[in-house]
């Protein structure tokens, strides 16, 4: 395979950390949307150049870590299946995904998101296209949260005993 | 011990042919496929996501259907399967404190800032057999839902609350360069840090680790221990890969969260305070986080200076037997072929019941005489 980490560095100088959390949250939405949303984004977007697999999808594993008493020391706790994949643009813009699960497809699609919201041409229209996703998901958010609040309980304590 | 033995290719192929025939029952019943398993079953699913060590619902559905439900042989299907893929490496810690709330309960506090949710559970009902669910089911009546008020003191752990009174030990500080200790790669060697008594007891079977949990309540290691909280929900995972250098949200897991709080009567050095067990899982899986985190709390008796008197509180004891795919193998290998094994043993028998015999004799003619 072709690729290489430092292959990756992208052309200009190192992005911004505006750059790196809009990537940050285009990846979250990616992560959780489904395979279909993923087709509709890149139908929407329309990009006609020319996709270079750097990597093709791989399915490994990541060691998971919690917290000891959830604040404390890390440990490992269980592996988790994930799929990364790293295409090139023809503007050399280099799109990285890393998700959950061994969804091929969806993880080479959510890496040329990726490519196109670091593109000049491309970044505005393709946030623009997550807008739905984004929505929908917190709908979705949204409506297990009011399922989950409708289980609020209130216990009292009763007196025990005579007196 | 075991020898090798050659043969039976006929038979062993035959037997796999009726394995999968037994395993598709009757073709009047339709397959289930393993989304059904994965949706309808996700309880089983979770648990063996847990003891596999591997999170993947799919996986771990097709485990359990290639394994005809049987969880052990599943557990070991997705063990089998993970050490096909390379490891990516470590995520960063998952916050607990931003998990996305399914459930949470306390039975320290009932009045606990941001409240007790029920969530989905089997809590409160009444174990009777619904027999709707063998008729051709009707769809169950939507879940019920309300606004949800905004807590803008969102929702604490209880330990933090303890916390501010002093009353309860610290979580060991996060020490940024000490290595996390992980028994994929090394070999479990005692004594063990608590970083790898977590990561054994969060794989260790269930039923081992609850029956440990059970003898600490009964006396085999007293412990005094209250649920502090139970949470269950999602939490972000993130991961930074070498090439990117920056966090990348992976997407989310179900995790279930146990924090156990126990009376401690205080040493030279730490005054009387609550000590703190912990549980983290995959999934919904409530009884094996609270377990865990009893079992956690009473292998600490070494930290802690006290007396090292039951089982559950023999981390090499425990740390040994935990792991259910383990113990399945040494078991479960005493069937293969032990011919010459057993031939030795026979003939040690018969001499020895040869040199009975000649000793009985010589005490029945002495005595005779």
């Amino acid at each position: 395979m072709a690729f290489t980490p430092h292959a990756a560095a992208a052309p200009d100088a190192a992005p911004d950390n505006g750059m790196i959390a809009r990537r940050q949250r285009a990846m979250a939405l990616c992560a959780d949307a489904k395979r279909t949303d993923l087709e509709e984004i890149l139908d929407v977007l329309r990009y006609e150049g020319a996709v270079e697999d750097l990597r093709r999808p791989e399915t490994g594993l990541v060691m998971v870590r919690g917290q000891i008493g959830g604040d404390g020391a890390p440990f490992n706790f269980g592996e988790a299946t994930v799929i990364r994949a790293a295409v090139r643009l023809d503007g050399g813009e280099v799109g990285f995904a890393y998700q959950l699960g061994r969804d091929a497809q969806k993880a080479r699609m959510a890496a040329i998101i990726d490519a196109l919201l670091q593109s000049p041409r491309h970044s505005r229209v393709t946030e623009d296209a997550l807008k739905p996703i984004e929505l929908r998901l917190a709908g979705e958010r949204a409506v297990r949260e009011r399922q989950t609040a409708a289980t609020r309980v209130n216990f009292f304590t009763m007196v025990r005993g005579e007196d | 011990m075991y020898v090798a033995v050659k043969g039976g290719e006929a038979a062993i192929d035959n037997a796999h042919r009726l394995l999968a025939h037994a395993r598709r029952g009757d073709p009047a019943v339709p397959e289930l496929a393993t989304e059904q398993i994965a949706e309808q079953m996700s309880l089983l699913v979770d648990r063996v996501m847990t003891e596999g060590s591997l999170y993947d619902r799919q996986l771990a559905a097709l485990a359990l259907k290639q394994a005809r439900g049987d969880l052990i042989e599943a557990v070991f299907l997705v063990r089998a399967f993970r050490t096909t893929l390379p490891r990516f490496g470590y995520s960063e810690p998952v916050d607990t404190a931003r998990m996305e709330l399914r459930r949470r309960i306390s039975a320290t506090y009932k009045d606990l800032p941001g409240g007790q949710v029920l969530g989905p559970t089997f809590d409160y009902t009444h174990r009777l057999l619904d027999f709707m669910l063998m008729a051709n089911g009707e769809a169950p009546v939507a879940p019920a839902e309300v606004e949800v008020q905004p807590d803008e003191d969102g929702t604490p752990r209880v330990t933090d609350l303890l916390d501010a009174e002093g009353l309860i030990e610290a979580s060991s500080a996060l020490q940024d360069e000490a290595p996390v200790g992980d028994l994929t790669r090394e070999p479990l060697n005692f004594p063990a840090e608590r970083d790898l008594r977590l990561q054994a007891l969060a794989r260790g079977d269930e039923g081992f680790v609850l029956a440990l949990g059970y003898s600490t309540q009964r006396g085999y290691g007293r412990t005094h221990p209250f649920v502090g909280e139970v949470r269950v929900g999602e939490v972000e995972v993130e991961f930074t890969p070498q090439e990117l250098g920056f966090p990348v949200p992976l997407g989310r897991l179900t995790v279930t969260e146990c924090q156990m709080i126990s009376q401690f009567k205080g040493s030279a050095a730490v005054p009387p305070q609550f000590t703190r067990g912990y549980g983290l899982v995959f999934g919904q899986s409530e009884r094996k986080a609270m377990a865990m985190s009893l079992v956690d709390r009473s292998l600490r008796a070494r930290e802690l200076g006290e007396d090292v008197v039951a089982p559950a509180q023999d981390e090499e004891f425990v740390l040994s037997h935990a792991d259910n795919l383990q113990a399945t193998g040494f078991v479960e290998h005493l069937k293969l072929p032990h011919y010459v094994d057993f031939q030795a043993e026979l003939d040690l028998v018969r001499r020895m019941r040869a040199e009975h015999e000649r000793a009985q004799a010589t005490h029945l003619s002495e005595a005779a005489e």
